[in-house]
């Protein structure tokens, strides 16, 4: 008998938590990254749907801080360790932060922003010593991702690979 | 800088024309091309979350053929040329006059992908260009890029420097179709997203102030 399941979608610059027997997902992550993290024993994971790597780009007073890579990994971690998870049992998952253009022009910084995301989301994970147990990421295309607390499979999508899991 | 409370009617109005001027050379340019009459609506401007200008374009997964250019200058911005994948192999059908060209085999056909990015080019460079003419501002673009994939992540680069700012876009979307398409057809769609600095100047040459 199947449970009856909901997948809680998270937006862009977005954050939320999951726990079994629901699922979390994110579209279309191009430049974004995506990152999970979760507690495997006490079945809890959050994810943060990342834009920008640094807060200092912000422009304005109060800032969305599910949005860039430096307030988004640790208030997720906040979040998940209030819906139950404990700190030094985390582990990460990422996807995401491809280069879907490539250009000579001279605005190439944001361009570059990908790969800038990627290293910012690896750079606070290490921080608050959560190790990366599995990504997908650069390239260039398009990816959904889908995570299931229960399993702790992030299942991707892309337009031209099809799914697979990590 | 503009924020979204700053923008009166006046500001829409004008935006709106910014979307009529560009797209409709956009539309001459593409009729001349296809040797079709092609049709515009009337530009609509919205300011939207990230996650409602997916929802314009069908949804983040949305799989799409779009060309991306930056507009460098006076009035930095992004613009893309949006096109769903049937029509986009109907443009190059027409074109090419490959009838077999199909984008899920892309390989199969350079010389028509070769095609949707010249039309890309076209499209864009004389939306931009009437643009740069109504403003007299300076604006230069980049060479535009071509890709198919899914409409969010295409979008996202559209949305970093306004990101920066807050949470919304300012969208000025024009869509064009081929006279006598019928209703249900998805159609292409031009998206100009100025960058959070550009409004004033675009307002300034057009003599409306901001405050």
């Amino acid at each position: 008998m199947n449970e009856l399941f909901h997948v809680i979608k998270v937006g862009i610059a977005d954050m939320n938590v999951v726990q079994p027997p629901h699922l979390i997902r994110t579209s279309g992550l191009g430049s974004c990254v995506g990152v999970v993290i979760f507690d495997q024993m006490k079945e809890v994971a959050g994810l943060a749907h990342v834009m920008l790597p640094d807060s200092s780009l912000a422009r304005s007073e109060t800032i969305n801080i599910a949005k860039y890579a430096d307030t988004a990994v640790e208030a997720l971690v906040e979040l998940i360790i209030k819906a139950g998870g404990r700190k030094n049992w985390l582990k990460a998952k990422l996807a995401g932060g491809a280069q879907m253009f490539s250009f000579q022009s001279a605005n190439t910084d944001m361009m570059r922003i990908g790969p800038r995301n990627i290293e910012a989301v690896k750079r606070e994970l290490e921080r608050l010593r959560i190790p990366v147990v599995a990504e997908d990421v650069g390239g260039s295309s398009g990816r959904t991702i889908e995570f299931n607390p229960k399993t702790c499979i992030l299942s991707i999508r892309t337009v031209n690979q099809g799914v697979k899991e990590i | 800088m503009v924020t979204i409370r700053d923008l009166n009617s006046d500001h829409i109005d004008i935006l709106k024309e910014i979307g009529n001027i560009g797209a409709g050379n956009a539309a001459t340019a593409l009729s001349q091309l296809l040797n079709k009459k092609i049709e515009m609506n009337v530009p609509n401007v919205q300011i939207v979350s990230f996650d409602e200008m997916m929802e314009l374009v069908g949804g983040a997964e949305q799989v799409v053929a779009a060309v991306f250019l930056r507009i460098e200058g006076e009035a930095p911005g992004s613009m893309f040329f949006v096109l769903s994948l049937p029509q986009a192999e109907r443009f190059v059908k027409q074109m090419t006059g490959d009838a077999l060209f199909s984008l899920a085999s892309p390989q199969s056909s350079e010389l028509g992908i070769s095609a949707l990015q010249e039309l890309g080019n076209i499209l864009a460079g004389s939306y931009l260009s009437a643009l740069a003419d109504f403003t007299k501002l300076t604006l230069y673009p980049s060479v535009p890029a071509l890709t198919i994939d899914m409409i969010g992540a295409i979008l996202q680069y559209g949305l970093l420097e306004l990101s920066r700012v807050g949470d919304y876009a300012i969208v000025i979307d024009t869509a064009v179709h081929e006279e006598q398409q019928p209703e249900d057809s998805i159609n292409g769609h031009f998206f100009l997203l100025p960058d959070p600095d550009s409004f004033v100047p675009i307002f300034r040459s057009l003599g409306v102030s901001y405050e």
